[in-house]
C-alpha cells in the first residue's frame, strides 16, 4: 500500500479523475440545452379527453400533454378532488392547451384519474397565430369573404392553399412596413434635423426652407402612395378565414390573416414531421421575434451578439497589444511598472457589472452627451449617443477585456528570446524594426490567444449590457441599409440577454422554457464558432512562425 | 553584388566611413583605454589594442575574463544593458563609437557579430539571409536573391540548402544554423565580423568547417573571434589577445603568443597550467 502511494499511482488516478470530471460537466452541460432546446419544434400530437372536474361537472380538453409528474392523492383529495383508490400516488399531467384567448391560460395540470382516455382526432389542427399563441380545434370550414368554400375533409388543403396566399400578403406588407415606410421614416428625420441643424446656425433663409419643404412634400407623396398599397394589401389579407369547433364545443372563426403557421399534427407521417421542423428551426434563427420574444426566430439578437463581439474585438486587440508592448519592450521596469502590472491582473477579477456602471456613467452620459453636445446639436434633446448603445456596449467590453489581451501578449513579448532580438539588433534593425519584424510576429500566437479569451469571456457577458445598450427588442439592426449603414448609436439585441428576458420577464414563461434551451445552445454554438475561427488563424500564425511558408 | 545595393550601401555608411587616414591605415578597430563596469563591479581595466585590418585576432582567456564583453562593445551590444557603464574610447576610422552622434544601427552593419549560441530567426532560410537587407530597405527580389545566394555561398552554406531556402532555420542542424547566421552577417559586407564562440556548440567536423570559413573569410573581412580552443586559435587567427580577469596581458601576433609569450600568466594559460 506504501509503495503504491509512493509510486504516485494515486496521482494518476486523482488527475484522471478530474479530467473526467470536467469532461462530464461540459458534455452535460452541452447535452441538456441540446435535449430541451432541439426538441422544441418537433409536432407533438394534439390529444382530446374528457375532465370530471372536483364538482363532478364534465368537460372536454384538447391540447399537448407537455409534461408528467408524480403527485400524491392526499394533495388531490385535499383541494377538491374525489378519488376512489387505495393508491397513495397518481400522475398528473401539464396540458398546452392553447386558445388563450378563451381559456385564459395556455398550461395547466390535470390529475390522471380525473382524465378520460386520451384520443387523437385526425381533424385536429394546431394553429400558429400571431397573437395569443397557439390555437386547437377541430377544423369544420374554410370561409372566403364570409362564405363558406370548403367544408369537413377538404377542408384542411383549402386552408392550407389560402394560408400560402395570406403568409405572400403578410410578408409583402411586412417588407414595405419595415423597409420601405423604414427608409422614408429616417429620410424625414434626416430632413428634420438638417433644418434643424441650419436653423441652430441661422442659416434657414426661404429658399432653403422652399426646398425643404418641397422635399418633405416629395416624401409625403411616397408615403401616400405606399399607405395606398399597404391598404390594398390588407384589405386582401383579410379575406379568408376558418371555423373550428374548440374545447368547449364553441365554433370561433379565425381570419387568416392573423395566422403564421397550421399543421394538423394528428395526420403527419414523419417526414412531414421533419419538414416541418426543419422549417421551424430556420425560421427561429433568421427570423424576427414576435409576441414579446416567446415566438418566432432570434435573428435580430444573433446579429446584435456577433456584431457586438467583432466591434470589441477590432477596439480591445490594438489597445491592448499597444499596452502590452509598452509595458514589456519600453517601459524601464522598475517598481512602478509593477505596480500598473498588478492593477491590471487585478481589473480582471472586477465584476462586470462595475464595468456596465463605469460604461454609463463614463461613456453614455459623459463621453455620448459630449458627443451629442458637440456634433448633433440639432436633434436634441433627444439623444444620439447620450443613450445606451451598441458602440458603447462593445467599448464597455473592450475595457472589461483589456486586461486579458495585455496579460497574454505580455507573456508572448516575454518568452520571445533575449537573443533573437540581440540577433535582429546586430543586423542593423534598431528597436523598433526589430519589435516589427521579429518580436511581434514570434508573439501573435499568444495575442491570438488573448483574444480569444476575450471573446469568449465578451459573448457571455450580460450584466454590464443591460446598462449600456442591450434591449428586449431592438427596432431596427445597427447595420442596414439606410445612409451611413453602421449605426453604432443603436441599441441591440443580444442572446444572453434575450435568454434571461424570454425566460425569466416573458408573460408566457412555461412556453418559452424550450426557446431558452435553445437560445442557450446557439450562444454556446455562436462562441464556439467565432473561438473555432480564432484558433485557426492562430494555428496559421504559428506556422508561419514556424517558417513553413515559402520563400 | 549588384551595384544599387552596394551603392545604398555605401550611402548609408557616409557618415562615419571616411577616407582611411594614414595613422590608423592597418587598423580598423582601435581600444583607448577602455573601463567598462556592471553596476559596480568593473568586469574590464583599462584596456587599449588595435584591432589589424583584414586579419583574424583571437581573443582568448579563462571563463568570465571578459571576452564576450570586449567583443560586444565593438558594435554597441552591451547598451542594451541597463546597468553596464562605459569610459574610454573605441575609434573606427578615427571616429569614436560611443560618441553621441553615431547610428548605432549603421554601426552594427559595420561591425558585424555572430553569437556563441546560432539564433537564426523562425523564419525561411531565405528571409533569415535577406533579414539585414530588407532592414536597409533592399526589397527588389533579383537583387535580394543574388545577395541571399552570394552570403550563403561566402559561409558556405549554399550547396546543402540551395533546395529548400523556403523552409525554416529552425529546422537545420546546429552547424548548418551556425553558417546560416554567419551568412546573415555576411549578407550586409561588413567590415568587421565578430564571433563570439561560434564553434562552442559544434561537433568537430562542423568546427572545422566553420575554422575554414574564417580561413577564408579573412581576405574580405577583419575577424574577430573569441575561442577557449587554443588549437584552434593558434590555427586559425594572425593575432591573439590574452585576456585574464578584465584584464589585457598580452597582445602579438598568433606565434609569438604561443611560442614565446612574454608573460608567465599567458604561457600558464596557453599550457593549461590554468582557466
Ligand atoms: N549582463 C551582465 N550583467 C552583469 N555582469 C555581467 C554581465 N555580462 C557579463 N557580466 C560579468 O562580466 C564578466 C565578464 O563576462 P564575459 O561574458 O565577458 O566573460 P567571457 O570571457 O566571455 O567568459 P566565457 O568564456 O565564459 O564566455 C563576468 O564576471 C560576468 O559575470
Ligand atoms: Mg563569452
Amino acid at each position: 500500500m506504501r509503495n503504491w502511494f509512493k509510486g504516485g499511482e494515486p496521482w494518476i488516478w486523482m488527475t484522471a479523475g478530474a479530467v473526467a470530471l470536467s469532461l462530464i460537466a461540459v458534455y452535460a452541460v452541452v447535452w441538456m440545452t441540446a435535449a430541451r432546446g432541439l426538441v422544441h419544434w418537433w409536432p407533438i400530437q394534439v390529444a382530446e379527453t374528457i375532465f370530471t372536474a372536483a364538482d363532478g361537472s364534465k368537460t372536454r380538453l384538447i391540447g399537448e400533454v407537455r409534461d408528467r409528474e408524480e403527485v400524491s392523492i392526499l394533495r388531490l383529495r385535499e383541494s377538491g378532488y374525489r378519488i376512489d383508490t387505495t393508491d397513495k400516488f397518481t400522475t398528473r399531467y401539464l396540458i398546452k392547451q392553447g386558445n388563450r384567448d378563451i381559456t385564459g391560460t395556455d398550461f395547466k395540470w390535470y390529475p390522471a384519474p380525473m382524465l378520460g382516455e386520451f384520443t387523437y382526432p385526425k381533424d385536429m389542427i394546431a394553429v400558429e397565430r400571431r397573437e395569443w399563441g397557439h390555437f386547437y380545434g377541430h377544423l369544420k370550414a374554410v370561409k372566403e369573404n364570409g362564405r363558406i368554400v370548403a367544408e369537413g375533409p377538404a377542408a384542411w388543403n383549402a386552408m392550407r392553399d389560402r394560408l400560402n396566399r395570406s403568409n405572400a400578403l403578410f410578408s409583402e406588407i411586412l417588407g414595405i412596413e419595415k423597409h420601405e415606410i423604414g427608409k422614408l421614416n429616417y429620410e424625414l428625420e434626416r430632413l428634420r434635423l438638417n433644418q434643424r441643424k441650419l436653423e441652430l446656425q441661422n442659416r434657414l433663409d426661404d429658399a432653403a426652407k422652399r426646398d425643404f419643404d418641397a422635399r418633405l412634400a416629395a416624401v409625403n407623396a411616397q408615403f401616400g402612395a405606399l399607405q395606398a398599397r399597404l391598404d390594398a394589401l390588407r384589405a386582401q389579407i383579410g379575406r379568408d378565414s376558418f371555423v373550428a369547433e374548440v374545447m368547449d364545443g364553441q365554433q370561433v372563426e379565425i381570419s387568416l390573416a392573423k395566422v403564421a403557421d397550421a399543421i394538423m399534427p394528428n395526420d403527419m407521417n414523419v417526414f412531414g414531421k421533419i419538414g416541418h421542423y426543419l422549417s421551424k428551426f430556420v425560421e427561429f434563427i433568421v427570423d424576427d421575434p414576435r409576441e414579446a420574444n416567446t415566438e418566432g426566430g432570434i435573428f435580430p439578437a444573433i446579429f446584435g451578439t456577433v456584431m457586438m463581439v467583432l466591434l470589441m474585438s477590432a477596439m480591445v486587440t490594438p489597445l491592448g497589444i499597444m499596452a502590452a508592448v509598452y509595458m514589456r519592450e519600453y517601459a524601464k521596469q522598475g517598481p512602478l511598472i509593477r505596480i500598473i502590472r498588478i492593477s491590471v491582473n487585478n481589473l480582471a477579477g472586477v465584476p462586470s457589472i462595475v464595468y456596465g456602471v463605469f460604461g454609463l456613467g463614463f461613456f453614455v452620459y459623459f463621453l455620448g452627451h459630449n458627443i451629442d453636445v458637440l456634433f448633433f446639436a440639432e436633434s436634441l434633446p433627444a439623444p444620439v449617443f447620450g443613450s445606451p448603445g451598441i458602440l458603447w456596449a462593445s467599448l464597455t467590453l473592450a475595457i472589461l477585456t483589456l486586461p486579458v489581451v495585455i496579460v497574454s501578449t505580455e507573456e508572448g513579448l516575454s518568452r520571445v528570446p533575449r537573443s533573437i532580438r540581440e540577433g535582429s539588433l546586430a543586423l542593423g534593425a534598431t528597436k523598433a524594426e526589430t519589435l516589427w519584424r521579429t518580436v511581434l510576429p514570434m508573439a501573435s500566437p499568444a495575442m491570438m490567444t488573448g483574444l480569444i479569451l476575450a471573446v469568449a469571456r465578451a459573448a457571455g457577458e450580460v450584466a454590464p449590457l443591460m446598462l449600456v445598450g442591450v434591449v428586449k427588442l431592438a427596432p431596427s439592426l445597427p447595420l442596414d441599409g439606410n445612409f451611413p449603414f453602421l449605426h453604432l448609436e443603436r441599441k441591440f439585441m443580444h442572446l444572453g440577454f434575450h435568454i434571461y428576458d424570454v425566460g425569466f420577464q416573458s408573460p408566457n414563461v412555461e412556453a418559452a422554457r424550450p426557446l431558452v434551451y435553445a437560445t442557450a445552445l446557439l450562444l454556446v454554438v455562436i462562441i464556439v464558432v467565432l473561438n473555432l475561427f480564432a484558433i485557426r488563424l492562430r494555428n496559421r500564425l504559428r506556422e508561419r512562425i514556424r517558417g513553413l511558408e515559402g520563400v | 553584388m549588384n551595384g544599387a545595393l552596394e551603392k545604398s550601401h555605401a550611402m548609408q555608411l557616409g557618415d562615419i566611413r571616411r577616407a582611411p587616414m594614414a595613422a590608423t591605415d592597418d587598423y580598423v578597430l582601435s581600444v583607448e583605454n577602455l573601463n567598462l563596469f556592471y553596476g559596480g563591479a568593473q568586469a574590464l581595466n583599462d584596456i587599449s589594442i588595435k584591432i589589424p585590418r583584414n586579419r583574424v585576432t583571437a581573443f582568448i582567456g579563462p571563463s568570465g575574463c571578459g571576452k564576450s564583453t570586449l567583443l560586444r562593445c565593438f558594435n554597441r551590444m552591451n547598451d542594451l544593458v541597463d546597468i553596464c557603464r562605459i569610459d574610454g574610447r573605441i575609434l573606427i576610422d578615427r571616429k569614436n563609437i560611443f560618441d553621441k552622434d553615431v547610428n548605432v544601427a549603421l554601426l552594427r552593419r559595420r561591425v558585424g557579430m555572430v553569437f556563441q549560441k546560432p539564433n537564426p530567426f523562425p523564419k525561411s532560410i531565405y528571409e533569415n539571409v535577406a533579414y539585414g537587407l530588407r532592414i536597409m530597405g533592399v526589397n527588389e527580389k533579383s537583387t535580394l536573391d543574388d545577395a541571399v545566394e552570394k552570403a550563403l555561398r561566402g559561409a558556405a552554406l549554399w550547396d546543402e540548402v540551395k533546395d529548400r531556402l523556403g523552409e525554416s532555420g529552425m529546422g537545420l542542424s546546429g552547424g548548418q544554423q551556425q553558417r546560416l547566421v554567419i551568412a546573415r552577417a555576411v549578407a550586409l559586407e561588413p567590415e568587421v565580423l565578430l564571433l563570439d564562440e561560434p564553434s562552442s556548440a559544434l561537433d568537430p567536423i562542423a568546427s572545422a568547417k566553420i575554422e575554414e570559413l574564417v580561413y577564408e573569410m579573412k581576405e574580405k573581412y577583419t575577424i574577430v573571434i573569441v575561442t577557449h580552443n587554443m588549437q584552434q586559435a593558434a590555427r586559425i587567427s594572425d593575432y591573439t589577445a590574452f585576456m585574464y580577469m578584465g584584464d589585457l596581458i598580452e597582445f602579438g601576433d598568433t606565434d609569438s603568443i604561443f611560442i614565446t609569450p612574454k608573460e608567465q600568466r599567458t604561457s600558464d594559460y596557453i599550457t593549461g597550467r590554468f582557466g
